[in-house]
């Protein structure tokens, strides 16, 4: 492999292959490329015939497309891999801290830390969870960071994802594919286990029922239905933790609980883990159009008799406007500093900064705050001229409305293409499951990896692909 | 289970049922017209009215003819009892219920659908219609073959089962009452050219002019034919196999859910109704007459599944 310039790779040094590649590397360099090539196909029919898929928004054939898989797999050491656990678990405390004082109490906007209109004009902040806490002080259930990486000792969180992360099905089925495509490898490589996940996801749940449940918690999975971009994942989820998968219309309440419509009647139910989002929970309590959600759920989790993961109204932790204040909230919660950097992050609301942003769009990225998935930023280093011009425009009408980074130079992994090995961008969604007890991270996550050359856009909706991600045995 | 999960489970297995019959259909039709010159347009025609299908094909075609009625059959997208259209909903419900399903009959079922998706894009010019049609019951028995050898006996079978054999009932019904003039004993005279004909016509339709051979040791006959379609037990497609094995499926739920239900107490009362007749004393009744009200029990049948067991909010 030719040795790449400025970017930094996780698996070559200047002077060699890096400690975490070596071995891989070893087993690499005896294989014919014709037969991994091979391999790579096989996956991408297994990946169709067992339908892991994800629908696109937005085309008239409402095609469902594959995610490509790369079969390099991205490698983290276990002194990589402990260090950002740790900077994780530090930062999902705090977050999770931080909910519920914003909730209650106030008193990181009484200190100044946080400035209240941040608050105070935040869509996704609800007035309805005001004074309440959720069974075990939980907010955050499931949270899937996003991590980038510039250099041997640079990671840098991108996105704190708070709301309802997904990802998680790709991970384990990435891994499965690689433990069928490739056994001798993990012989030959001592790599930590992900399959537990859909376990321990299903423990944690159940550890953050209501209090007072008897016997073992009922726990159900909400998807929006069969259209949903993530249907696969949700039905995944369901099915790897053997709990039913409901839509909206299977639940409703009943004597002040959440029950569900089976073939002998109405059952109560303890836990959802809900991929709808906020909005369409409660057609009384939110958007009275949903067909989605649960007319009357608020005010049973409000009575404290059903759990709702990930809490309601998380979404005020992990807009890109407040991602710029994590550090101090770290720093206020935990009293520590925060053990992983955020990316420099420009506010466009203040007017000096604007000006520094409008006059530096082509060295920025800019993203919409309360944007995802990719969709409405701007890479400036990759823009045409008019395309700057035109979201300049944007950006003037409506500037609290972005936030402006640095571009920074990710870090490469190499994907296997006809000519063999060559670099590309990747980041890291690493899952973390927070119940009153514990905060469990799993070894490794979604490595989501930039397939054209030179591309710093990882995301699935704009032909990313994603990696097995190994964590090495200590 | 969720009531929408068995809904689920019972439609996947009506749809694939409904494209194996379908099929068949058109395969005996496509045999008829290839071997036998008398009156093909009849033929094609029965076929569409067997699959309650008149109206539809009207509205877009003016002559019954080979092309026309396989096309119709086989891909409309306007037409909901297609193959294609059927399979793409047994596909839909397996996505619903998937958590409920092994992952051997849930990739045979995306993968008949992917494959149609493909063989079906265009339409089949009748040199690669008799492939076509192995194809599509090969993957009939490739999914009922992962159904069978690895899904727990439990309720979830059972709902696959229901779905399974109120399908084919309604299906068996139907093709011997639209040919029903041709099994009256008035019309089965010795060696008449055209009975013969039918016969086959309804024998093929049913997939079972060989294990007529096998299992019956008589004439091909009108008594013997309405008798082995309705009566006997030993034909997997018969009235009275279809019968037992709702009534087997309804009282494992019964005994399942602790509870006796209006839906087992229909099934029994078809099945007594079978039992207690013998082939003569249908035709005193009316063959058309017995067959009509057996349609609609079936479908009545099917309604009471759907309440006992909550598949709507």
């Amino acid at each position: 492999m030719k040795k790449e310039d400025k970017h930094f790779s996780e698996m070559m040094r200047p002077d060699g292959v890096r400690d975490p590649y070596q071995n891989y590397d070893a087993w690499f360099s005896k294989q014919d490329i014709n037969r991994l090539s091979k391999k790579a196909q096989e996956a991408e029919a297994f990946f169709r015939r067992t339908g892991i898929t994800f629908n696109v928004y937005g085309q008239a054939d409402a095609e469902e497309r594959l995610i490509p898989f790369d079969l390099v797999p991205r490698i983290l050491s276990n002194t990589e891999w402990s260090k950002l656990s740790r900077g994780i678990e530090q930062r999902v405390r705090a977050i999770n801290a931080f909910l519920h004082d914003i909730y209650n109490r106030q008193e990181i906007l009484r200190a100044g830390v946080v400035p209240v209109d941040l608050i105070a004009n935040n869509e996704a902040f609800l007035p309805q969870m005001m004074d309440f806490t959720p069974a075990g002080g939980v907010y955050t259930h499931i949270v899937g960071t996003d991590i980038v990486r510039t250099g041997e000792d640079e990671f840098y969180v991108l996105e704190d994802n708070a709301r309802t992360p997904s990802g998680v099905s790709y991970m384990l089925e990435n891994r499965e594919t690689m433990l069928q495509m490739f056994p001798e490898l993990f012989s030959k490589i001592r790599v930590q286990r992900v399959s537990d996940y859909p376990k321990n996801l299903r423990r944690s749940l159940e550890a953050s029922a209501p209090p007072g449940v008897q016997g073992r918690p009922c726990v159900v999975v909400l998807t929006p239905g069969i259209h949903n971009s993530a249907y696969y994942e949700h039905s995944f989820l369901a099915d790897q933790m053997g709990v039913e998968l409901v839509e909206g219309h299977d639940l409703r309440v009943v004597d002040g609980n959440i029950a569900m419509r089976t073939t002998r009647g109405y059952k109560v139910i303890d836990v959802i883990y809900r991929r709808v989002d906020d909005e369409f929970l409660d057609p009384l309590t939110f958007n009275p159009q949903s067909m989605l959600g649960v007319p009357g759920i608020m005010d049973v989790y409000r009575a404290g008799n059903i759990t709702i993961t990930n809490a309601p109204g998380t979404g005020v932790a992990d807009d890109k406007a407040i991602y710029s204040y994590v550090p101090e909230i770290v720093e206020f919660y935990t009293g520590e500093k925060a053990i992983l950097k955020n990316v420099q992050t420009h506010r466009c609301s203040q007017p000096d900064t604007l000006k520094f942003v409008l006059e530096n769009l082509k060295d920025l990225v800019v993203k919409e705050v309360h944007g995802s998935g990719g969709y409405g930023m701007l890479v400036g280093p990759a823009a045409s001229k008019k395309e700057i011009a035109d979201f300049a425009e944007k950006l003037k009408a409506k500037p609290a409305n972005y936030i402006a980074q640095p571009t920074l130079s990710l870090s490469t992994v190499p994907i296997l293409t006809d000519a063999g090995l060559a670099p590309r961008h990747v980041d890291l969604r690493p899952f973390a499951l927070v119940s009153p007890n514990a905060i469990d991270i799993v070894p490794g996550g979604l490595t989501r990896v930039a397939l054209t050359e030179g591309s710093l856009v990882v995301n699935s909706s704009q032909g990313g692909g994603t990696k097995d991600t190994w964590v090495l045995e200590g | 289970m969720l009531g929408k999960t068995a809904g689920g489970l019972y439609w996947m297995f009506r749809s694939l049922e409904r494209a194996g019959n379908t099929a068949r259909l058109i395969e005996a039709g496509f045999r008829i017209a290839l071997t036998r010159s008398t009156d093909p347009e009849s033929e094609w025609k029965s076929i569409i009215v067997t699959s309650a299908a008149q109206a539809a094909f009207e509205a877009k075609y003016n002559v019954y003819d080979s092309t026309n009625v396989t096309d119709f059959l086989l891909r409309d997208p306007d037409n909901p009892n297609s193959v294609l259209s059927v399979i793409k909903v047994a596909r839909d419900n397996a996505r619903l219920v998937r958590t409920a399903l092994t992952t051997e009959v849930w990739s045979s079922v995306n993968e008949t659908w992917m494959l149609f998706n493909h063989i079906l894009k265009e339409p089949v010019p009748e040199t690669d219609l008799p492939e076509v049609l192995a194809a599509i019951r090969q993957q009939a028995s490739l999914v009922r073959g992962a159904h069978n050898g690895t899904m727990l006996r439990n309720d979830i079978y059972d709902f696959c089962q229901l779905g399974t054999f109120i399908e084919r009932m309604d299906s068996t019904s139907r093709i011997i009452d639209v040919k029903y003039h041709a099994l009256l004993p008035a019309a089965s005279f010795v060696g008449s050219r055209m009975d013969n004909v039918q016969w086959e016509m309804i024998l093929r339709s049913v997939s079972a002019h060989a294990a007529f051979r096998w299992a019956v040791d008589g004439d091909y006959n009108a008594p013997n034919i309405a008798n082995f379609l309705i009566l006997d037990p030993r034909l997997p497609r018969s009235l009275a196999y279809c019968t037992s094995q709702l009534v087997s499926n309804l009282e494992y739920l019964a005994q399942d859910y602790g509870e006796p239900s209006k839906s087992l107490e229909l099934a029994q009362d078809l099945h007594a109704r079978l039992k207690n007749h013998d082939i003569g004393s249908i035709f005193d009744e009316g063959l058309h007459e017995f067959l009509t009200r057996f349609i609609s029990d079936t479908s009545a049948l099917g309604f009471q599944v759907e309440q006992d067991y909550r598949f709507n909010a």
